[in-house]
């Protein structure tokens, strides 16, 4: 796949686009900090989501440790940048890598296992990692872990661009394709020659190392890392983005996660009825649109395309 | 004071009886995940709803325990179906993950409206039991430990007779071994479901009410922690098996209280999840379930 | 299928839409800025400790509805913004970002724990507004560990240390306690906080803590593992620095379990449920720290006004949060104007305010208020006045 074909180079455009209006917007005021915050956690909750979809929604592994895997890249990122007095792209990077390598530790072993046992094995793996950061005096522990913010729209908006374009190549390449035969049918794929726990374990590490560049940029975001904020519901969120924006869907995912997070945000002004009304969505949507707003289907910037055929 | 095995003794005794909770909750998501394959994670939060409708006829109604409980395990099992045919009846042949999904939002629903409407403030039950210490040398327990204890193994053998004998209990597995073949045996594949919501609800409702006259607390989100460690008893147990849900609630239980007992509390949660990670990696289908070979 | 993509543009437009709509621009001008006074309160009123963010919050809308009743301040009326902080530090971020950007207030009261509050401090300086926390009692909030003063940052509750030292003074001189038991809540840094100057005045003295167990609050019901430890090691006292959901429940199990010696609290003890939650009788042989006022007739006035609002008792949560509420509008009173940086002169400066948890004297080099503290006894579920301590 060439790198800078016609397609990529408008997708770039697109970007640029998006990117130059909302810093147009909040140069000139008209966008104010809350919602400038809440854009850049879409952008995080973006990476969650579609690398959250990476392992359930395209290669068919029910995982709900999510929020292990943030916390890991959160707090690893800050141990660098706040103790070790490490850069800001030394931390992203040590945080994400750590991310991955606890995904591919946790992956081996786990990943024999299937669908629901899959699911509460790895939730309680997440739930091991907050209670580990809980316990770590040295980090902060109970009262939080105060990071200081360096990172703003600019580098949360690009980076979600990046991993987000990573994520996609990953999908399209033959490896991503080796996923899917994973989800579609396990057997058949062994049974043609692919090493299933090989596919499994690599959209495991790669959903991890996403989680983590996620973790990471919340931490240098967010001034202050709290284990209580990694805890199992977190995994839940990002599942509910996912699946409201259709598994096996990028864009669903990106949809998935805005939805979500911008409901939450323009709803702070009812606190009372915040929770409840995101319950209700999310039932709501389910039940008349179960295979969530996108399907399996991309958005795709169609009027754009240069027409090939008819 | 204090021999070791005194120490021990102690500890059994406190796991068992915690246990004997989790497990009554675990036959919750036992029996609808055996039925509908759903780990419904509204579970812990019924349970929540039971204690409240506990509470209320404890105090309000000044009820005794007996008729707290059926009463509360009543409208519980009402509120189980009914949820069942809102939320999870229109996803019947959606994917799991979607009725995951709509659990999930039922959950937090009866959560944040349970604050939204009952205020997060804690309630206190009254005393619906007596307060009696029973003693023997430096091991105590009390009168409540032996009304959870009975009270879970009265509705656990209930159970059992049920889903061995009654008409409803022949259905449930008829349509938990395999639906269509069920429904052209004329079984009503959906009234059977509701029952299963029926009867785990109003078991989790048994639970929440122990729990709250046991501790004398409850608030609206007392049903997340014990409700994910029961749904841990019932994986570890071997989901979709009856008695492997009270073996794996007892199991969690005991964990707990060693772990406490040897001065790791802070890690105990973190424990019970180990020891599941490992059984689930040594036996992928609980302690008691059985190796099934996946069909081509 | 046309319907999909139907759909999928009708979401993408819906999206646009909502997103435009937050960002509209909202002009300063637009409203009138004389005729009223901003106040945020951003609390804890979902998630794990939402009955304390509840408490709080009702307290701080209690004073900010007498004041108005009086005729406001500065001749203009008060308007409370509240925010919710889902328990959670990043929502409290976002939370006090709201506030600070979006309503425009010129004062924030809250959060109720010491994590929420370090995670909103960032924000206020950053923006430059006065902050007053109730119940948030980590030192380090207002003086940070590497010494600095964080300019913004009030409370109206005694520190972590002060409390701790009280009790263990108190367990040593007054009950003759040489061997102790710490029961500590790991969630939060209050109950640490308190156990580590417990432990620290304990042992300076050299007695000793035989045993420290740990819980997490909110979580816990079942104390019986670590308390058939705590009975092995035969303590003369146990200190459990908790909130009084847990301690309610920790203390009637350890009755239960036949641990009869003497047990003390800090203020989280409060004046919430916690003699119906372990039953009078077991709370007999109990001591705890509390604010001095607890004798004081405006408490019974406050308590019976709460109560006649919000149909809930008061407990010293609300009382707090009644407090910072009014010690910030105290503040804007003394200031003169709705200027923040006044206001935190003022703040910085106040002396002599009488709030009903007690006298408070801000200390302009660390913020903290002095605050006496006196310690209660429960006698068969009665509070009975034991001993008061001032600061040194």
């Amino acid at each position: 796949m060439k790198l800078f074909n016609v397609k990529n180079l408008i997708r770039l455009l697109v970007l640029m686009v998006v990117y130059g209006i909302i810093q147009y917007l909040f140069i000139n005021k008209a966008i104010n900090p809350f919602y400038m915050m809440t854009l850049v956690l879409v952008c995080i909750y973006i990476i969650l989501a579609v690398s959250q979809n990476i392992i359930t929604g395209f290669t068919g592994q029910l995982a709900l440790g999510h929020a292990g895997f943030m916390a890991i890249g959160a707090y690893m990122s800050a141990l660098v940048v706040v103790r070790m007095q490490g850069s800001l792209v030394a931390g992203i990077i040590f945080g994400a890598l750590m991310a991955a390598a606890a995904g591919m530790l946790i992956g081996l072993p786990t990943l024999r296992l299937r669908g629901d046992y899959l699911a509460i094995a790895t939730l309680g793996l997440g739930e091991i990692v907050r209670i580990f950061f809980l316990n770590m005096d040295y980090l902060g522990g109970a009262t939080g872990f105060s990071v200081p913010k360096t990172i703003d729209w600019t580098w949360a908006f690009w980076l979600m661009a990046l991993s987000v374009f990573l994520m996609s190549s990953f999908i399209n390449s033959s490896h991503g394709r080796a996923c899917i035969s994973v989800r579609e049918n396990e057997i058949a794929a062994e049974a043609m020659g692919i090493n299933t726990t090989k596919y499994k374990v690599m959209a495991f590490t790669m959903g991890a190392f996403f989680a983590g560049l996620a973790g990471a940029i919340y931490a240098n975001y967010m001034y202050l890392i709290h284990p209580g904020t990694f805890s199992f519901l977190k995994s839940f969120e990002i599942l509910a983005m996912v699946v409201l924006g259709g598994l096996g869907s990028i864009t669903g995912s990106v949809v998935g996660a805005g939805v979500l997070t911008i409901i939450s945000a323009g709803l702070a002004d009812y606190p009372e009825f915040r929770m409840v009304i995101i319950a209700l969505v999310m039932i709501i949507l389910m039940v008349y649109r179960p295979n969530g707003l996108l399907g399996n289907k991309e958005l795709k910037l169609d009027f754009l395309r240069i027409k090939k055929k008819g | 004071m204090g021999s070791v095995s005194d120490l021990i003794i102690q500890q059994i005794i406190n796991g068992i009886s915690l246990g004997s909770i989790y497990a009554l909750i675990a036959l919750g998501y036992t029996m609808v995940y055996g039925i509908i394959q759903l780990i419904n994670f509204a579970h812990g939060d019924i349970m929540m709803v039971g204690a409240y409708i506990g509470w209320f006829c404890t105090t309000t109604l000044m009820l005794s325990f007996i008729p707290a409980l059926i009463i509360a395990m009543f409208f519980t099992a009402l509120l189980g179906m009914l949820i069942e045919r809102i939320a999870y009846k229109p996803l019947r042949h959606a994917t799991r993950l979607a009725v995951l999904i709509t659990a999930i939002g039922v959950s937090f629903f009866l959560e944040y409206g349970g604050i939204l409407i009952l205020t997060p403030q804690t309630r206190t039950f009254p005393e619906v039991f007596p307060q009696t210490v029973y003693e023997f040398g430096n091991i105590t327990f009390k009168y409540g430990d032996v009304v959870i204890i009975l009270t879970t193994v009265i509705l656990m053998a209930i159970l059992t007779l049920v889903v061995k004998y009654s008409r409803v209990g022949k259905a449930m597995r008829a349509v938990s071994f395999d639906k269509e073949a069920a429904s052209l045996m004329g079984i009503n594949v959906d009234n059977t479901i509701s029952a299963t919501f029926a009867i785990g609800s109003s078991l989790a409702a048994a639970a929440g009410v122990l729990i709250g006259v046991y501790f004398n607390t409850i608030n609206p989100l007392m049903g997340i922690m014990p409700g994910l460690k029961a749904f841990v008893a019932a994986v570890l147990g071997g989901i979709g098996i009856i008695p492997g849900a009270m073996v794996g609630g007892l199991v969690m239980g005991l964990v707990e209280s060693f772990v406490s007992g040897i001065g790791f509390s802070t890690w105990r949660d973190a424990a019970a999840f180990f020891i599941l990670i490992i059984v689930l990696i040594v036996k992928p289908t609980g302690l008691l379930g059985k190796n099934i070979r996946e069909k081509v | 299928m046309k319907t999909k993509k139907i759909f999928t543009y009708l979401i993408v437009a819906l999206l646009s839409f909502t997103l435009l709509a937050g960002c509209s621009p909202k002009a300063p001008t637009d409203q009138p800025a004389a005729d009223v006074v901003k106040i945020g309160g951003n609390f804890e009123l979902t998630g794990g400790v939402a009955e304390f963010g509840k408490k709080g919050e009702n307290g701080a809308k209690l004073a900010i509805k007498e004041a108005n009743e009086a005729g406001g301040v500065l001749g203009m009326q008060i308007e409370y913004v509240g925010a919710d902080n889902k328990s959670e530090a990043g929502e409290s971020t976002a939370a006090t970002t709201k506030l600070a950007t979006q309503d425009e207030v010129i004062g924030i009261i809250g959060p109720m724990t010491s994590g929420n509050t370090l995670a909103a401090i960032p924000v206020i300086t950053e923006y430059g507004i006065p902050l007053v926390t109730p119940t948030g009692t980590n030192s380090t909030l207002t003086v940070t560990e590497a010494g600095a003063l964080n300019d913004w940052v009030f409370r109206a509750c005694f520190i972590d240390p002060f409390q701790g030292e009280v009790a263990a003074n108190f367990a040593m001189d007054t009950l003759g306690a040489t061997k102790a038991a710490l029961v500590i809540d790991q969630k939060g840094d209050y109950a640490k906080g308190l156990a580590a100057s417990f432990k620290e005045t304990f042992e300076k003295a050299g007695k000793e803590i035989v045993a420290s167990e740990q819980y997490v609050a909110g979580q816990d019901t079942d104390f019986r593992a670590i308390l058939t430890n705590i009975k092995n090691k035969q303590p003369d006292i146990i200190f459990i620095p908790g909130y009084y959901n847990e301690v309610g429940m920790i203390i009637k199990q350890a009755r239960d379990a036949k641990i009869d010696v003497a047990i003390l609290g800090g203020d989280g003890w409060g004046t919430g449920p916690i003699v119906d939650i372990a039953g009078k009788e077991a709370m007999n042989n109990t001591y705890y720290v509390d604010h001095v006022a607890a004798d004081d007739p405006a408490l019974a006035d406050f308590a019976a006004a709460f109560k006649a609002e919000y149909n809930q008792d008061a407990d010293s949560f609300a009382a707090l949060g009644y407090d910072a509420a009014k010690l910030l509008i105290a503040a804007i009173e003394k200031a003169g104007s709705t200027d923040k940086e006044a206001i935190r002169v003022a703040l910085e400066t106040m002396s002599g305010f009488a709030g009903i948890s007690g006298d408070i004297n801000v200390d302009s080099a660390t913020h903290n208020p002095q605050k006496s503290a006196s310690i209660l006894k429960f006698v068969d579920g009665e509070k009975i006045f034991a001993a008061r301590v001032d600061p040194k």
